[in-house]
């Protein structure tokens, strides 16, 4: 008798707020093992916040997020993913190698000691095509290069789930496809993923399920191909808030 | 004249030697963390806060008839940073915008109420002083011992658990999603600032010590890359300062803290020039990505063994 394994990501009735502003209204998710799942949306539609939720990054408002059916802020499942920040996200001052860097993805609630020498850390390198640069500090690197390597920190650790937010962001041409091809064979190989994309991209024609968000609603989840047309629209209040927080006061639209 | 041997087997000179040597070895391990969570002055805001515990101490001696008067300033200071430190940490944990304000607000809270409370006490701003520069002459056994101690606990927390106080400080976001005890952590890096400051502040003065924090790392960011050759290069770097500075004091009437921090900038400004003059590098390797330069990627980490 086989047993029933549990959804990979499972969201129910979550709200998320942020800047005393709810951005996230009451949405569902689910995420199967082994499905490649594109959330789409305009700026400020709420898509990377649901994704930096279903990390447990951000706290919710309501609702539950499960990563492998236990909850996420329990943190019990989270050796079991891979994660890609946005570029924006924050760093420290004093530049580590891409070695450094690609070896902090081997730490986990288990693991608290890695080593920039195991050789894991070399092949996950290997495999986004930066092997040669791994004694260079990442603040030295262009966005591209940056960004495999953060696609390496998330490998290394061999995940199950590889959750990333706009991969293909100030990427050039040849590493998207590069990045692509390596997500082909990961989603191949079992790894389920779930992409936070602007566009499709180079991922077009491998997508078969698109997440929709607009202003903080899931409008559409289904078929890629039957998508809604999206519509960068002003006045999100995800846009609203993310500016409350950085200027530290309310903005009052025109 | 005095010979080096003189100053290795004199009383008077060893063991603030020892402790030059503790505070270079430590101080450059807090601050790492502090540099790299862009806090460097959290070190200068919690030696001002501690003032403010000095003098509460001294107000508590006061009124229990302490003797020595200052029994209590070390304690004192020592709550005082603690709760400072972790004040701060609230603060930029709820507000990411506030924080060089509320550091800001330690500054002058600190000594302000530093310098009210002495005088309630019945000391004078002079006393504070000696807490702000320190002296490493007056040095005693049980002030070394206090040394050996921090410099167990910093270095057995900065240095062995470097690999994870590393990740969070420098993704805060990946850390959480990595399951990481983020919270934990940035705890433990503010109240080992708090205690490497006001357990050397009344040797070598808190001043001093925060800036053996930040300078030397800040000089091993010109001269080396990478997160641990930062590290291990400042503690060199401030080791070699503070037995350089204390061994130009036998020599010269100089207050050695200002020495020691003087020299540590001068290897900061070597650094720097180091840097403008060095030929600028071909940029070498990997421009465009690519299967065939890897060697036909993705085996991926996947295929990679897994313990």
């Amino acid at each position: 008798m086989s047993v029933q394994r549990p959804p990979v990501i499972e969201v129910n009735g979550v709200s998320v707020d942020r800047g005393g502003q709810r951005v996230l209204h009451d949405v569902d998710l689910r995420i199967e093992p082994g499905e490649l799942v594109a959330l789409l949306g305009a700026n400020g539609s709420g898509k990377s916040t649901l994704l930096r939720a279903v990390v447990g990054v951000l706290p919710l408002a309501s609702g539950t997020a499960r990563l492998f059916g236990s909850p996420v802020q329990r943190g019990t499942s989270h050796d079991r993913l891979g994660y890609v920040p946005q570029e924006t996200a924050e760093t420290g001052s004093i530049p580590a190698t891409a070695r450094e860097t690609v070896a902090s993805g081997l730490l986990g609630a288990r693991s608290w000691w890695p080593s920039a020498r195991d050789p894991r850390v070399m092949a996950a390198l290997e495999a986004v095509g930066m092997a040669d640069l791994a004694g260079r500090p990442v603040t030295r690197m262009s966005g591209g290069q940056r960004r495999r390597v953060m696609i390496a920190r998330a490998l290394v650790r061999d995940p199950q789930l590889l959750v990333l937010d706009e991969p293909f962001s100030g990427v050039d041409v040849p590493t998207q496809e590069l990045i692509s091809e390596l997500f082909r064979e990961l989603s191949a190989a079992g790894t389920t993923i779930l992409v936070v994309l602007h566009e499709t991209g180079p991922l077009a024609g491998d997508i078969r399920r698109a997440v929709v968000l607009d202003h903080g609603h899931v409008v559409h989840d289904g078929a890629e191909n039957e998508r809604p047309r999206l519509d960068p629209g002003p006045g999100h209040p995800e846009d609203a808030a993310l500016l409350d927080e950085c200027l530290g006061q309310e903005i009052h639209p025109l | 004249m005095i010979s080096p041997l003189d100053i290795l087997t004199s009383d008077l000179l060893r063991y603030p030697l020892i402790i030059a040597v503790l505070i270079g070895l430590t101080a450059p391990v807090v601050g790492t963390y502090l540099v790299q969570k862009r806090l460097s002055l959290l070190g200068d805001g919690l030696g001002h806060v501690a003032l403010t515990g000095v003098a509460v101490g001294w107000l508590v001696g006061a009124w229990t008839s302490a003797t020595p008067a200052d029994l209590l300033a070390i304690p004192g200071a020592l709550a005082a940073s603690v709760i400072g430190a972790l004040l701060i940490e609230y603060v930029r944990e709820v507000s990411h915008t506030s924080r060089d304000v509320a550091l800001a607000i330690l500054f002058y809270g600190g000594i302000a109420g530093g310098v009210v409370i002495i005088q309630l006490a019945g000391g004078t701003s002079q006393n504070l002083m000696a807490y702000l520069f320190g002296s490493l002459s007056t040095v005693t056994a049980p002030d070394a011992l206090i040394s050996v101690v921090l410099a167990v606990v910093v270095l057995g927390i900065g240095v062995g658990l470097s690999g994870l106080l590393a990740a969070v400080t420098a993704d805060e976001e990946f850390a959480r999603a990595s399951g990481l005890p983020v919270r934990t952590v940035n705890i433990l890096i503010a109240v080992m600032a708090a205690l490497t400051v006001t357990l050397s502040m009344r040797i070598v003065g808190a001043l001093m010590v925060s800036a053996l924090m930040i300078v030397p790392v800040a000089a091993a960011q010109h001269l080396v890359v990478g997160f641990t050759r930062t590290m291990r290069t400042a503690m060199v770097i401030a080791v070699l300062c503070s037995l350089g500075g204390l061994l130009i004091t036998v020599y010269v009437d100089l207050p050695p803290g200002g020495v020691i921090v003087l020299l540590t900038i001068a290897v900061y400004a070597l650094g720097l020039l180091t840097r403008a003059l060095r030929p600028a590098r071909k940029h070498s390797g990997v421009t465009g990505p690519g299967p065939s330069r890897s060697g036909g990627v993705p085996t991926t980490a996947r295929a990679t063994p897994h313990d």
